[in-house]
This record gives structure tokens, C-alpha cells and sequence, in this order.
């Protein structure tokens, strides 16, 4: 059976106040987006949710692309009917039934709502009679008004009904670029992307920075980021991807610290240059995928010396979470893979087997009078290259 | 030329030659190596990869790129063998599969496993039931072929996984090579293991094609090696071959979304058109069939003879499976459905793409209604 239509239904956007018009435009506009390549499927925005006219387009497909969009709590796939109680009865079998292909059905309930107030069956009996139209029609299966295996929505509007049967759980959160700018530092790993997810999930708009030290660092770790941020913009919309030449100030701070403060004083240089960029760029915060204590450079000793050097927020969405937490997160959005990937990145780079774990302030100070900060940070800084994710040409993707 | 020969091959698109050209000049590196070139060609099969899982609705690390359908089968059903026979020794399947599988567990029975190979009613479809009555504690593998090559029956895989849901312990392979892009299968839904698809049947290249393996099988490989494609199938990656069956794969799955249904207007229009012919009778059954395939038999006529009269006029059908059409006796397939000898002697195939249009089907009956009345007449 085929569905009409899709409805989806704002999550938190539908407690905001007067802003709601600014969270609601910008959904619409993520939403047609998503389906731009879809001519025949009709996107429209009443008051409170979001209506798609499917044309024959795949409900399923199409659901499946907008679950990942932010902003959309769920999705309810839905067929119409004209106001005739025998049409609406139909229309509630029908649904069953295509359910029922899909899925073994026990129980099911009837949901009537009337927003059609001068409808002259209250719900109430509207449900009865819909339900009892279902039950003598079909063999084995029962109504459950508390547990049931299907609930059947009619919607009694104005001048149709509209009757929902399959539901798809979507992401939540808000929408993409309700919440402004945050630069992200991308390593390569498991924890930074789900991060960045994360922040995106909360309506942040992410440009991220990697930091690269060939030929220390290969040209396939620098591949992996890129496909790492490929991924985030599959969930956020345009993505720049800041590539930093780090080698410079790596090698300075190999040949001029004691081995035990490289870890935090590297922290430290590349906080400095993600604030330039995050400046240049429209910025207000930076973001971090730390998680506390998992490493050396993430205890509360080793984050109050790094984070010295900034003014700006510095976002750890990821702080409190455990490791397995973040990994089963970073599979659900299909970055796992990718982070895996075994190439070595900077951060591991000249590193003692044993950095410290509980560094301060004033120590870092004073080891860093021995570099030429400014001078590393402006030549990192010029050194950067912008990739424009979401709108790159791939030559390789010409090929496939 | 009217080619209708498409379940034996298909003719590569142009852009899938390209794209072989292409690649196989300028990403000719190893994918393995360190350098620089040899991170682009692996980004490259990276990209490949994702592509085709997206594709076919899998994960990334469920494909392995092939070399077709015969090593698809080989692998899934040996490597089944070979990697669960702590478990047990007994496999099933039917008696209308593709030699890539038949023969690969004749060799397995040679080696002391035991195999049903079960029956196939008039249309060549096995039983849900039957299936059901052949397992047995050590069954480790059930394999059965989605859409039969000389046929066009369609098997009931989705019914079959549904059985295997609750055995965890029996795997459960698909044949897909002929239904690919022409009757839709979700793997996970089906409860589909291990899928077998290759590449020229889908204007892809020779020597192309994947075998799904979902996560958490443990598929004993056949080929051992340097550890490409997760140490399941060891060897240099043929790049450009995989670029250009991915590339193959998606403008075939473009073409799908309209095609399928324009293939199925096309095959009832043959259908009709034979079954008004005297002494034609169509093997395909008419329902449960893919739509690019149908056989029938021409009574009293070589099968031979009337495909070279219709070579002729440059129109390419065939006899029965390419694979075995060489050996001069009756298909198997055929027989197992309970037709007779002669009549499966007789059976000629017609199998469609969503090239072929329907002028084209049109002079092809014309073509087949004349030559069989002059080959009759000459016979009389």
C-alpha cells in the first residue's frame, strides 16, 4: 500500500515563544532542501508541523532522509480521505492492512482527533465506530487502547481526514543554523565528530579545523577528515573544513620543550590558531570532542592549562559521556568506521610514552618564553587551506 | 541488432568504459601502497564501496568486490562450509540453481557434507514447507537462487528468511545475480546472510561483482593472501573494473525506478504474442516471475536451429543457461520442473533490458511469428 503523505511534527521548535517563526522557516527550508532532487513531492507548513504530498514518491525513502534532519521529532505517514465515515472506516482498514504486510499486528487502537470542531461525531464515538468497521473486517487481531501494536491517528480537518498508521523515530533537536557558529576541532579520531554532531543536533552551524603534519602525517589522514566532515555534512548542511600546516610549530615544540609539557603546550599553540580562524571566520565558540579524564590531555589539571590561552567558550558536548557511549553514537551516525581507520594524526605525533597528566599554568608559561609563539601561529594561520565541503567537485565522483 | 540475450551478458554502458579507462590510467596505483598515488586509489575503492552500500541499503564493511557470480556462490557456500563445519556438515538447496552453485556443493559432497537438494513444483518454485521439513540441527546453510536464470521464477526468499529468522544458527545465501535491479530485495528485511550479485549482467564489466556478507558471519576465505577486502578476498583490487560496475550499478538502479514496470509491459506484450503462436508454449510462469525473462518451448523445432534462423536477421536470443548451453542435453532446470525432455529441448530463452524498447519488441515478434512459419512449412 502506498502512503499520500508525510507529516512531520517539530520537536522543542513547538515550545519556543516568539522566536518560533525564525526555528520553523529555517526546518522548512532544511526539509526542502533534503528533497530538492524530489520535484514531484510538495513540502508545506501549516502552524504546527510540516505536511509533504508525497505524488508517488516512496514514503519510506523519503522518511528516511529526513530523519537525520534536526528539528524533526517524528514522522507519521499518512493517507487521505474525504470526510464520509465509510471512506474514513476504509481508509483506517487500509491502513491496517498495509501494516500488517510489514509487520505482525495484534492489537491496534484508534486515535480520532477533531480539529474539525463542528464535526458532528465527537471522537469518542468516532473511534468506536472506525475500530468496529477494523475488527469486522480483519480476523485475530484485537484492540488494545494501552499497549497496542498499531495506532491508527485520524485527523479530522476541515475539509478531509487524514489517517497515519507507520511512524518513523527522527533525530529531535533543533535546526541547523538557529544557534550560530562554533569551530570544531577535527582530529581524525572517534570522539570530535560525534561532537560536532552533537553541537549541529543543538541547531550549531560547524566549520572545522584539522590540524596536518606532513610528512609526518599522510595524505590519508588528511582524506579521512575529509571524509570524516563529509559526514557532518550529510547532517548539517555546507561544512568548511580548515586544514592547518601544523609541522612547523610540532617541530619547534619538539626542539625546545622538556618532553614531559609537548602534549600541553601543543594543546595550547593549536587553541591559539583555532582562535584567529574562529575569529576570522564569525566564530563564538570553539569545540572540542573531550571527554573528561579519558586522556592524559583531558583531566581538569591538563584542560584549566590549555585552556589559559582563550577567551572564547570552549565546548566539550562530550565531557561526562564514557568512552562506549560515544562509539555507539559515532555508529549510529556511521562515522565509526572512518575514525578507525589507522592512520596516525598530529596529536600522537613526538609524544612522550608518559605526558603529563597533571600540568599547570605557570609551568607552561614558563617553558613557552622558549618558542616564538606569534610567529608559529601567524605562519599556521596563512598556511591554511579552506575546503568548502558541502559544495567541493570530487573528481571521483564523476567517475561513479 | 535486437539483442535479447541479456540474461547471458549485457552490453557495458559507455560511460561505464570510461570510467574503466579512466581509472585504469589515471589510478592505476596500488591501493595498498603507501604514496600518495596509492592513497588516491584507495580513496577511490573507499568511494566505490560506499556507493554500492548505499546502493544496496547494506553497511560499508558487508561488501566484498568479486570477481561475478561464480566466485560470489563459491565463496559464500565453501566459505560457509569451511568456516562453520565445527557446527555441522548438512547444507540445502534446490535442484534449479546456477552451476556456480550446483557444482560447487557437488564438490562439497565429495568432501563428506551432506546436501538436499529440494524438489520444484511445475513452475520451478520450491516450498516454504519443504525447506522447513529439510532442516536439521547441523544445517548450516540454506542457498537458494532468487530469480532462476533459464526461467524467470522468482523463489520465495523473503518467506525462507523469515523461517531462518528464528534459527540463528543456519546462514541463509541468495543467488541475486539475475533479480539485481529487477526484482527489489532488501537483504536485512529478507534475513538475507550472504547475496551473491555480479556485474555484467547489469551493463557493468566482465569480471565484476560483489558478495554481501552481513556482519558478524564468519566466512571461511577462499582466497588467501595479502588481506584485501577485509581478508575475505585477497588479491590487487581491480580498480577500474569496480569503478565502472559501481558507476554500472547506480545508472542501472536509476533506471529501475521506471524500468522495472516498462520491462513488465514489454514481457506481457512477448507473452501475449507467443501463446497466440501455434505450437509455442511459454515456460515462464505468469505470476511469480521476473519481468526480464521468459522461455518457451517451440514443439517440433531444434531450439538450435531457429535461434541461428533468427540470427539472421540480427536478433540474439538464446537456449538455455549460457553457462551449460554448449553440452547438448536438456536443461536441468527445465526437467526438474517436469517438463518433458523434448519440450525442454525445444525451450528457447528471451531475456530483456531496460535498453530494449518496444519497437524493437515488436520486430522481434514479427521476426519470430515469420521464421517459424517458413521453418515449418520447409520441414513439411
Amino acid at each position: 500500500m502506498r502512503y499520500d503523505q508525510l507529516v512531520l511534527s517539530f520537536g522543542e521548535i513547538a515550545l519556543k515563544g516568539k522566536n518560533r517563526q525564525m526555528f520553523s522557516d529555517l526546518l522548512f527550508h532544511r526539509v526542502r532542501e533534503r528533497l530538492r532532487d524530489l520535484p514531484s513531492v510538495k513540502v508545506r507548513m501549516p502552524y504546527d508541523h510540516i505536511e509533504i504530498d508525497l505524488n508517488g514518491a516512496n514514503g519510506d525513502e523519503v522518511a528516511e532522509r529526513l530523519r537525520h534532519v534536526f528539528g524533526i521529532q517524528s514522522i507519521r505517514a499518512a493517507i487521505e480521505t474525504n470526510l464520509d465515515l465509510q471512506e474514513m472506516q476504509a481508509g483506517a482498514l487500509k491502513v491496517l492492512l498495509g501494516e500488517q504486510a510489514n509487520r505482525p499486528i495484534r492489537t491496534f487502537k484508534i486515535s480520532t482527533k477533531r480539529k474539525n470542531k463542528k464535526y458532528p461525531t465527537p471522537s469518542n464515538e468516532l473511534n468506536h465506530l472506525i475500530g468496529a468497521h477494523v475488527l469486522r473486517n480483519t480476523e485475530g487481531i484485537k484492540v488494545d487502547v494501552h499497549h497496542p501494536d498499531l495506532e491508527i491517528k485520524v485527523e479530522v480537518l476541515e475539509n478531509r481526514a487524514r489517517i497515519s498508521g507507520r511512524t518513523y523515530e527522527a533525530a529531535g533537536g533543533l535546526p541547523v543554523g538557529s544557534a550560530g557558529k562554533v569551530l570544531l576541532l577535527l582530529s581524525g579520531g572517534i570522539d570530535s565528530p560525534v561532537a560536532g554532531y552533537q553541537l549541529m543536533r543543538r541547531g550549531a552551524t560547524v566549520e572545522a579545523i584539522h590540524f596536518h603534519s606532513p610528512p609526518y602525517t599522510s595524505d590519508r589522514a588528511r582524506q579521512k577528515v575529509i571524509d570524516l566532515a563529509e559526514k557532518l555534512h550529510f547532517y548539517g548542511g555546507d561544512v568548511k573544513l580548515h586544514i592547518v600546516p601544523f609541522t612547523e610549530a610540532q617541530l619547534a615544540i619538539r626542539d625546545s620543550l622538556p618532553e614531559s609539557y609537548r602534549m600541553t603546550i601543543m594543546r595550547r599553540m593549536m587553541l591559539r590558531i583555532a582562535e584567529r580562524v574562529a575569529e576570522q571566520r564569525g566564530a563564538l565558540a570553539l569545540a572540542t570532542g573531550e571527554s573528561l579524564g579519558q586522556v592524559a590531555s583531558q583531566t581538569l589539571e591538563s584542560m584549566n592549562t590549555i585552556n589559559e590561552v582563550t577567551n572564547l567558550p570552549v565546548l566539550r558536548p562530550l565531557i561526562a559521556m564514557d568512552k562506549v557511549d560515544i562509539m555507539t553514537i559515532a555508529k549510529e551516525i556511521d562515522t565509526y568506521d572512518i575514525s578507525i581507520r589507522p592512520y596516525e594524526d598530529c596529536c600522537t605525533l613526538f609524544l612522550p610514552r608518559a605526558p603529563k597528566t597533571k600540568p599547570n599554568r605557570e609551568h607552561a608559561n614558563r617553558f613557552e618564553k622558549n618558542l616564538p609563539i606569534d610567529a608559529l601561529v601567524q605562519a599556521a594561520v596563512d598556511g591554511i587551506e579552506t575546503i568548502d565541503i558541502g559544495r567541493h567537485e570530487d573528481s571521483m565522483d564523476a567517475l561513479l | 541488432m535486437i539483442y535479447l540475450d541479456n540474461s547471458a551478458t549485457t552490453k557495458p554502458y559507455p560511460e561505464v568504459l570510461d570510467t574503466y579507462k579512466t581509472v585504469a590510467e589515471e589510478y592505476f596505483a596500488n591501493p595498498s601502497s603507501l604514496h600518495k598515488l596509492g592513497g588516491r586509489a584507495e580513496a577511490l575503492l573507499n568511494k566505490c564501496r560506499a556507493q554500492a552500500a548505499r546502493l544496496l541499503n547494506v553497511k560499508e564493511q558487508e561488501i566484498i568486490f568479486t570477481s561475478g557470480g561464480t566466485e560470489g556462490n563459491n565463496t559464500a557456500i565453501k566459505g560457509v562450509a569451511f568456516g562453520y563445519r565445527q557446527r555441522g556438515k548438512h547444507m540445502i538447496t534446490t535442484k534449479v540453481e546456477h552451476p556456480a552453485s550446483r557444482a560447487a556443493f557437488e564438490q562439497l559432497e565429495a568432501l563428506g557434507y551432506d546436501v538436499t537438494y529440494l524438489d520444484v513444483d511445475r513452475e520451478g518454485r520450491i516450498s516454504v514447507d519443504d525447506v522447513k521439513r529439510a532442516l536439521r540441527d547441523d544445517t548450516i546453510l540454506v542457498s537458494v537462487i532468487h530469480v532462476n536464470n533459464e526461467l524467470g521464477t522468482i523463489q520465495p526468499v523473503e518467506e525462507i528468511g523469515n523461517l531462518l529468522k528464528e534459527r540463528p544458527k543456519t546462514l541463509f545465501h541468495v543467488d541475486h545475480v539475475q533479480g539485481f535491479t529487477k526484482v527489489p530485495l532488501d537483504f536485512y528485511e529478507a534475513g538475507i546472510d550472504l547475496c551473491t550479485i555480479s556485474g555484467h549482467k547489469i551493463h557493468g564489466p566482465r569480471g565484476t561483482g560483489i558478495l554481501f556478507i552481513r556482519e558478524g558471519v564468519q566466512l571461511s576465505p577462499l582466497l588467501a593472501g595479502g588481506g584485501q577486502e577485509h581478508g575475505l578476498r585477497s588479491g590487487t583490487e581491480n580498480l577500474p573494473a569496480i569503478a565502472a560496475f559501481v558507476r554500472a550499478m547506480r545508472m542501472t538502479t536509476e533506471r529501475a525506478r521506471t524500468g522495472i514496470a516498462a520491462l513488465d509491459k514489454l514481457s506481457k506484450r512477448i507473452r501475449q504474442a507467443l501463446e497466440e503462436l501455434p505450437g509455442v508454449t511459454v515456460n515462464t510462469p505468469k505470476q511469480g516471475a521476473a519481468p526480464h525473462i521468459l522461455n518457451a518451448t517451440v514443439h517440433g523445432l531444434r531450439a538450435e536451429v531457429f535461434i541461428h534462423a533468427l540470427e539472421e536477421e540480427g536478433i540474439y536470443i538464446s537456449t538455455k543457461s549460457a553457462c551449460s548451453s554448449k553440452e547438448s542435453e536438456a536443461s536441468a532446470v527445465l526437467l526438474a520442473c517436469g517438463i518433458p525432455e523434448e519440450a525442454a529441448r525445444q525451450a528457447v530463452r528471451i531475456s530483456l533490458s531496460f535498453e530494449n524498447t518496444p519497437e524493437e519488441i515488436e520486430r522481434f515478434l514479427q521476426t519470430f511469428a515469420r521464421k517459424l512459419s517458413e521453418l515449418k512449412n520447409a520441414m513439411e
